[in-house]
């Protein structure tokens, strides 16, 4: 892959990558010298420069955080960075890898982020499920203390910040950022309604907080040594740099892969020896989630499409945090569904009514669907249950053979968080496509025709029994 | 089971020490807690609820939201096997049928020789590398039926001495004493951070600078 930049997997391959030697001797850049080349810079330079790189959020959302760091109301104090590395979107995988592979990279980052924004205390949240890159994230942590690259007067230096590896207890709904925040107080994870107070300006304690995503962070060592330019070189005006897919599911060569942000297709990652190599046994593609399992589905007819945050969300879905499961033309779609619906019906943190019933209902009628024990009006049902958590027309891709458009990306939502909404993604998509599936399950029932006069005469002759 | 053994204690308030909230260690500390005891136990509880300054009933209470604080002794091995979609594609179901099977129970059942737990969990983050599992939360990528038989044998003979007993997180801690602590304190006592004070009042100096006087020069 050596025409493709690696920004931040330059290091995956390299066994002493995650020491400190390994990521000043080895990978696309020196290890450290972006903090160095920082501390020589005002905050306020160093803001601009992330800010005019456009590094957008590799969480899900895509904001851009350089914009994002800006919303902390000037002169309160003190200012929390929270690192998200609270990775569990099914399908998604490249958190762990970062965090587990190239460790002071993120860091690094952190570093960088904590100078610009002016934060004396970052807290690294990983998921904790993740021992290995705890275990990772740990052993660096205490080189970097030793080296004094971060804690007290960093490389001597008045910049001083302390970096604490956090770790948490298993519930994908602290991938949130309120939710996180909640969860890093010592709080069961639940979100925090916004409007009116966002972390920038209400967060950890109720102090302004930037929670950014470790793919997020590992990006700032790599613009801060190269620039602007170099950055913006890469990818797409509006999508500029590199981005981690994870492509699973049904392709020959599933992996992680860096690509250019913006300008690789789905076709690209499907079928090029570079990517997935191909679906499975050369089966037809059937449907595809183009960014994690609160993504509506994608379709052959989206296959072209470039990984652009605009141009999918207008096709009817979302980049979402750049997971791509790929299911070819032997996967059961009701049951694909099921399992997606069952996930989030798990995973509903309870708060909201209609997600915390919602989507536990919509688990039910699928998986009697499932099991043959389907009624005529479930599909109706599922509909009016998805509406409730979601109101009006859900984003979904076009379907051109029944001549139906795509309603574009985001949903509306009942609920605080939008777990609830994603639930109706796998929903709304299959049942467009995918009707005859979920008819087909659903037993037809020969209708028993009672009348008045066979039920008296059946009263009249039990009736002297009494 | 029990409160901290004296070591543990002492880990516990130099964990505690690191945030500027002391309750943003009951996580952290139930952790601690079931690496020590296996499971997150009554007495834990009201040890931590002690050591953080809030009610025992707040420490259940943020501990049984989270999947993996069990509130009952579990197996000394966990066995997380993944059945979601991008598993459930490539067999984690049937690895899952498999997984109960060998072990003669079925998803959140533990065998009665309290060796395993086995459970059916959501997405670990190994989605390109499926089926996945985890033991302890160490992870096994792509495996087969029979590996999976293999390291059941494995544990049960003792063979698989980098798989730690369940709660045990990280093997390697991040130390983080009191004498390296920079700055860590309630955000009542925080204030403008030094490196952008100086960086303000040098802006500051060159804007009045660059500015012309008060008053004008128009004499």
């Amino acid at each position: 892959m050596s025409d493709v930049p690696q920004i931040v997997s330059s290091r995956w391959d390299e066994p002493t990558g995650h020491t400190l030697d390994g990521y000043r001797n080895t990978g696309s850049y020196t290890g450290y010298a972006a903090l160095q080349r920082a501390l020589s810079m005002s905050p306020d330079e160093l803001s601009a420069e992330v800010k005019g790189a456009t590094v957008l959020g590799r969480g899900g959302a895509g904001f851009p955080a350089g914009v994002k760091w800006g919303f902390c109301p000037p002169g309160v104090w003190p200012r929390y960075l929270v690192v998200n590395g609270d990775e569990s979107e099914p399908g998604t995988y490249k958190d762990r890898i970062l965090m587990e592979r190239d460790p002071h990279q993120l860091i690094e980052g952190c570093l960088i982020a904590a100078y610009a924004i002016g934060c004396a205390q970052v807290f690294l949240y990983v998921r904790g499920e993740m021992a290995h890159a705890q275990e990772r994230i740990a052993t660096a942590l205490n080189e970097a203390y030793a080296a004094n690259l971060v804690g007290k007067n960093i490389l001597g230096t008045d910049f001083s910040v302390d970096i604490v590896l956090h770790w948490g207890a298993g519930a994908y709904i602290v991938g949130e950022e309120t939710a996180l925040i909640e969860s890093l107080e010592g709080n069961r994870g639940m979100p925090r309604l916004k409007p009116p107070f966002f972390p920038a300006a209400k967060g950890l304690y109720m102090k302004p907080t930037i929670v950014n995503n470790v793919e997020t962070l590992a990006n700032l060592p790599w613009l801060v040594l190269n620039g602007i330019e170099a950055y913006t070189a890469i990818g797409s005006e509006a999508s500029p740099g590199t981005r981690l897919v994870a492509v699973s599911g049904h392709v020959k060569q599933p992996g992680v892969f860096e690509i250019p942000q913006g300008t690789t297709t789905y076709r690209e990652l499907f079928y090029d020896d570079r990517y997935g190599g191909g679906i499975r046994d050369d089966n037809e593609l059937k449907m595809f989630i183009p960014g994690g399992a609160s993504a509506p589905w994608f379709f052959p007819e989206q296959v072209d499409l470039a990984l652009e945050a605009k141009i999918v969300s207008a096709a009817g879905s979302m980049l979402g945090s750049g997971a791509i499961v790929v299911m070819d033309d032997t996967t059961d779609a009701v049951k694909a569904c099921l399992r997606v619906v069952r996930f989030f019906a798990r995973e509903s943190c309870g708060k909201c009514t209609p997600c915390r019933e919602g989507t536990s209902w919509e688990e039910k009628i699928l998986q009697r669907i499932m099991d043959g024990h389907g009624r005529p009006s479930d599909i109706d049902a599922l509909l009016d249950v998805a509406d409730n958590i979601s109101p009006g027309p859900y984003p979904v891709a076009s379907h051109p053979d029944a001549g139906l458009d795509a309603i574009a990306f985001p949903p509306r939502q009942t609920t605080i968080c939008p777990l609830g909404p994603s639930s109706v993604a796998p929903i709304t998509s299959a049942i467009r496509r995918f009707r005859h599936e979920f008819e087909a399950k659903i037993t037809k029932r020969d209708l028993i025709s009672v009348t008045a006069e066979t039920v008296s005469s059946h009263d009249h002759s039990t009736a002297g029994a009494h | 089971m029990a409160r901290f053994t004296p070591q543990n204690e002492a880990l516990a308030r130099d964990i505690v020490g690191r945030y500027p909230r002391a309750k943003s260690a009951t996580i952290p500390l139930c952790h601690l807690a079931q690496e020590q005891d296996g499971y997150l136990s009554d007495d834990a509880m009201v040890h931590v609820s002690e050591l953080v300054g809030i009610t025992p009933a707040e420490v259940m209470g943020t501990a049984s939201f989270y999947e993996m604080f069990k509130l009952h002794p579990v197996g000394t091995y966990v066995v997380n096997v993944c059945t979601n979609i991008s598993c459930q594609l490539v067999g984690g179901e049937e690895l899952l049928a498999h997984a109960s099977t060998t072990l003669g129970v079925g998803p959140g059942g533990t065998t009665t020789d309290g060796m395993f737990t086995l459970e059916d969990v959501e997405c670990i983050a190994a989605c390109t590398e499926a089926p996945a599992c985890q033991v302890n939360y160490r992870y096994f990528h792509q495996i087969t039926n029979d590996q999976f038989d293999e390291l059941v044998a494995d544990l049960r003979s003792g063979s698989r001495s980098d798989i730690p007993k369940h709660g045990t997180l990280g093997t390697t801690r991040q130390e983080l004493g009191a004498d390296l602590i920079a700055n860590i304190t309630p955000p009542e006592e925080q204030s403008e951070p030094v490196w952008i004070r100086r960086h303000r009042e040098l802006s500051d100096a060159a804007s009045a600078n660059a500015a012309p006087p008060s008053g004008g020069s128009t004499s």
